[in-house]
């Protein structure tokens, strides 16, 4: 066991991550989804310039317009704003939620799960036992209640996404840590007089980084799953927020005369939350010592 | 086996506490003061604190937590503010409505999901496994509220099919027996001698279920499909097929059989997330169950009934991946007579 | 079908049970062709018992699963050859006449009894499972036939045990219901055992082999051992095959072999021999030096040359042709040990 390990996952070597990087282009899978997420990641940060009209700028007289009609290649919303520019806006805010909620979940799963996998014994009993407790609540309905309790706001809803999604990275990065505490590498740097803080996070926390990786980029792609679900339940962003779940609560009541408001708006949603799965799932296959023979 | 199921039964007391302290203080720590949010900002000081000492919340914290406790063990959740109701009452209510959901949900997956990846496994990187694990793929990328409003605008507005909500027609005046509407329709049928009741409760169901069991399906077919992959490589594979038996029943007899046993698992733990994740599909389609009460009680900041209600689904979800635990004991000889 | 199968290898030797012509199987993988096996004849008469010897990778596996056609396709292919079994060419059958023979005429048993039995079912309803395959037998009649089977191997207490998971036997005990489930037929004809005992403690192994050699004369059935443990071949086989990557090296009737090798290849598994049979450790072919050759990128010589004390210039340019040694001796080598055990 020990063996494989040292042979699976000796990261801090860079032959580890060329040679997973080698793997990944030839995932077409994986490709795929590193390509979606690149177009959006393009698309939000250059949103001013990708966009046609101000997202926020209502055309009455252009309610309700098809796509491509007048110019506009999406349609306008019930309120005659440009489909397009709102759905790349959305992009923007959408990976912003990703991006941050995950970092929240990072940061307090990591802080957690390192501490209870490198001191162990009465530490690691209560950080778990938390963490039990908080897997006892079903994720969804976690997330919904600690924002009902903070507010309805985008902030909140990333907190509390944050939080839902902080046990699996506790759990993941525990266990990676319970594995590297007893290599060669640690009890050697330990016996030259390291202290525990700068061990833990200088020589174990790089070693921990492969199963995060995986978990990360999946976790990315269920915030944002969950903030569009929060803002469609008006839990999350609040209007006029071009974010892409309030888009659709806010006209779905168009269902029956204008399929595209509620229709495109799904449709980016889909997208995204697909490329960050298919990254995900071939980053698993690549980096996760267990599926690796 | 009996030593197995008290340990796991010791297990759930700790769990439990866990779970009731968590809420309690979730709710008690929030920022802000409950009663003024509940109220609203016009409200004057004697209304708030006549408030809160209904709610309790002019005692000290450790005391509100130890009567919150001392209520929650009598099987007592307290009143919700909005109706004024005992919040087991309303739960109970609705409970049965949003079970009859997640089963027909879950078997919907279950089926399909087995079936699916059984196909997908037996026909390695054909273009049914393909196909199979791509949908699978963009089933869990899809948000669960969209694909019922996408399913409402073409089998509802678009084909007139099926309705937008509700259980059942509502000019069918109907009082309820179990509350499990199909069984109710059942039982109607045999007393009136039509299939109305049944028919209408089968087609409110049919929407509900596709959104609710959609991403319940993907997760099921993956995993079957791995897991069938896994056994197909085994050895006792190979001597059933050396044993001539043919290759219908070397898979569905001998392979399948152990292939479920992961796949149980996961159905179970799916089955008890639908009971939770169903407020989004049950306010969209109108379903009188939990999930819609619970948003409710949310939008009209009733935190009694909030608590209440999260707490109970919580019980609901840890009692039943319980029973999955024991259940997979239960199926798998390896583990059940150790 | 059956039937030009039947007329096209009908000129074949009486007391013939098994006969194998020039047969190749390949494997098509990602990084290329492996042949697994190479033009192989071999040759099994009634109640003989064949043993196919080599290291891991020789082909000798792939042969066996050839045999049953359960060599998985893709990626393998079975390039060429005729498999004769009692006159019919089993590589042109169609695969239910195939299934039918499996499990009835042709059994197989196989390295692993630990993974080898399905672990939800009882071992009396995975025996019986072959007597409702090929007999059509009802649940319960062949659920009696499976315990009776259990008493022939020797397994204590049968009808308790038939109601037995695998994980509750012990090793030695699985392989007796692996030998059972193979002994499940009307009229064995050939039983294939995929070493069978290289999984067993030592005196495990001997109980199994005196069983296997027991049950061999009682039924009259031939069989083919498979093994890389010499020790294993003295004490049961009539003939012996030596494979080496993909190719048959030497073939001779088991005395002779022991006592006038001709391949070195031959004579450095014998010479592995150091130690008494029954001692498994000491079988391991690891004296030879060097290692098998990639069957990737096998050339035209012969494959063992990377590893022989006697190499010459023209084993590295060609597979040699078949030489006789006596009656009933072949072997292909350019410079055979003569029977002195010297190099010519």
């Amino acid at each position: 066991m020990s063996d494989n390990i040292k042979e699976i996952a000796p990261p801090a070597e860079p032959g580890f991550w060329k040679e997973s990087w080698y793997q990944l282009t030839r995932n077409r899978a994986a490709m795929a989804g590193l390509i979606i997420i690149a177009f959006f990641a393009l698309i939000a940060i250059f949103a001013p310039l990708a966009a046609p009209e101000d997202p926020l700028e209502q055309t009455i007289s252009a309610r309700l317009t098809a796509p491509f009609t007048d110019g506009y290649i999406l349609g306008t919303d019930d309120l005659g704003r440009d489909l397009l520019s709102r759905i790349i806006y959305g992009g923007r805010i959408s990976l912003i939620i990703g991006v941050v909620s995950v970092g929240i979940s990072l940061t307090l799963g990591g802080v957690l799960g390192l501490a209870a996998g490198y001191f162990g014994g009465w530490v690691d009993r209560i950080i778990m036992r938390v963490i039990d407790i908080m897997l006892a609540f079903p994720y969804i309905l976690l997330t919904i209640v600690i924002v009902a309790i903070l507010g309805p706001s985008l902030t909140n809803a990333m907190v509390a996404i944050g939080i839902s999604q902080m046990p699996r990275y506790a759990r993941v990065i525990r266990a990676s840590v319970l594995s590297e505490r007893e290599q060669d590498y640690v009890l050697a740097e330990r016996s030259l007089g390291t202290g525990n803080l700068e061990l833990m996070f200088r020589t174990i926390l790089p070693n921990t980084l492969a199963p995060t990786i995986v978990q990360a980029t999946l976790g990315v792609g269920e915030a944002i799953l969950s903030s569009a679900g929060l803002s469609f339940l008006g839990l999350g962003a609040q209007p006029p927020t071009p974010e892409w779940g309030l888009m659709i609560a806010s006209s779905k009541q168009f269902i029956t005369s204008a399929w595209w408001v509620v229709t495109l708006p799904g449709l980016a949603i889909l997208l995204a939350v697909l490329g960050f799965n298919l990254l995900g799932d071939g980053l698993r296959d690549i980096l996760d010592p267990r599926l690796r023979d | 086996m009996l030593k197995f199921i008290l340990k796991r039964l010791g297990l759930l007391i700790p769990t439990l506490l866990g779970v009731v302290t968590l809420v309690f203080f979730m709710i008690a720590l929030a920022p802000g003061d409950p009663a003024r949010i509940m109220l609203g900002e016009r409200a004057n000081a004697e209304q708030l604190a006549q408030l809160r000492s209904e709610l309790g919340l002019d005692q000290p914290l450790s005391k509100q937590y130890l009567l919150y406790l001392g209520r929650v063990i009598r099987g007592d959740l307290g009143k919700s503010i909005v109706t004024q109701q005992k919040i087991t009452d309303e739960l109970t209510d609705r409970l049965l409505a949003t079970i009859e959901l997640a089963i027909t949900s879950t078997i919907f997956a279950s089926i399909l999901g087995i079936v699916l990846g059984v196909a997908a496994a037996r026909k390695r990187n054909s273009w049914v496994d393909y196909s199979t694990m791509t949908g699978a793929l963009v089933g869990v990328s899809m948000p669960v509220f969209w694909l019922a409003l996408v399913l409402i605008m073409i089998f509802s507005v678009g084909l007139d099919l099926l309705p937008t909500g509700g259980r059942m027609n509502v000019r069918l005046y109907f009082i309820p027996i179990t509350n499990f509407y199909l069984i109710d329709g059942i039982i109607m049928w045999f007393r009136e001698g039509k299939a109305d009741y049944f028919v209408s409760a089968l087609k409110h169901l049919i929407l509900p279920t596709i959104a609710l069991g959609t991403i319940p399906l993907a997760i099921i077919a993956r995993t079957t499909r791995s897991s069938m992959l896994e056994v197909l490589k085994q050895d006792y594979v190979k001597t059933a097929r050396a044993a001539g038996v043919p290759e219908r029943k070397v898979v569905f007899r001998y392979a399948l059989r152990n292939a479920l046993l992961p796949v149980i698992t996961v159905i179970g733990i799916q089955f008890g997330l639908l009971l939770s994740g169903a407020i989004l599909t049950e306010t969209i389609f109108a379903w009188p169950g939990i999930g819609k009460w619970i948003y409710h009680s949310i939008s009209a900041r009733d935190f009694p009934a909030v608590q209440g209600g999260i707490l109970f689904i919580s019980f609901f979800f840890v009692m039943i991946n319980l029973i999955v635990d024991l259940l997979y004991s239960v199926i798998n000889p390896r583990i059940r007579l150790k | 079908m059956t039937d030009t199968a039947t007329i096209e290898t009908s000129a074949t030797g009486t007391g013939e049970l098994l006969g194998i012509d020039n047969l190749s199987v390949s494997f098509h993988t990602r990084r290329g062709v492996v042949k697994a096996v190479r033009n192989l004849n071999l040759k099994i008469r009634e109640g003989e018992t064949l043993a196919l010897v080599g290291e891991s990778g020789c082909g000798k596996s792939v042969t066996a699963h050839a045999i049953t056609r359960l060599v998985p396709m893709p990626p393998g292919v079975i390039e060429s050859g005729i498999i004769r079994f009692r006159g019919t060419n089993l590589l042109s059958l169609p695969e239910k006449e195939m299934r039918s023979l499996r499990g009835s005429k042709i059994s197989m048993i196989f390295q692993e009894p630990m993974t080898s039995l399905n672990p939800v079912f009882t071992v009396g309803t995975q025996i019986a499972e072959v007597f409702v395959t090929h007999e059509k037998l009802g649940r319960k009649e062949a659920f009696a036939r499976a315990v009776e089977l259990l008493d022939l191997v020797k397994i204590p207490d049968p009808a308790k045990r038939a109601k037995s998971y695998p994980h509750q036997l012990s090793g030695g005990m699985r392989q007796r219901v692996m030998i059972a489930m193979a002994l499940a037929s009307p009229e064995p004809g050939l039983m294939i055992a995929d070493e069978p005992t290289t999984a067993l403690d030592v005196t495990i192994q001997a109980q199994i082999l005196q069983l296997l050699n027991e049950l061999k004369k009682g039924v009259g059935m031939a069989l083919l051992l498979i093994t890389h443990d010499m020790g294993v071949v003295a004490e049961t086989a009539d003939r012996v095959a030596v494979m080496y990557a993909g190719r048959k090296v030497e073939d001779a009737p088991v005395e002779e072999l022991f006592a006038n090798p001709r391949h070195p290849y031959t004579v450095g598994l014998l010479g592995c021999q150091c130690s008494a049979p029954s001692n498994r450790n000491a079988v391991r072919l690891t004296s030879i030096s060097g290692s098998v050759p990639d069957l990737l990128t096998l050339g035209d010589g012969c494959p063992f040359a990377n590893r022989c004390g006697n190499v010459k210039n023209e084993c590295m340019e060609s597979f040699p042709d078949v030489s006789t040694a006596g009656e009933d001796h072949e072997f292909r080598c350019h410079n055979p040990i003569t029977e002195s055990g010297a190099s010519s």
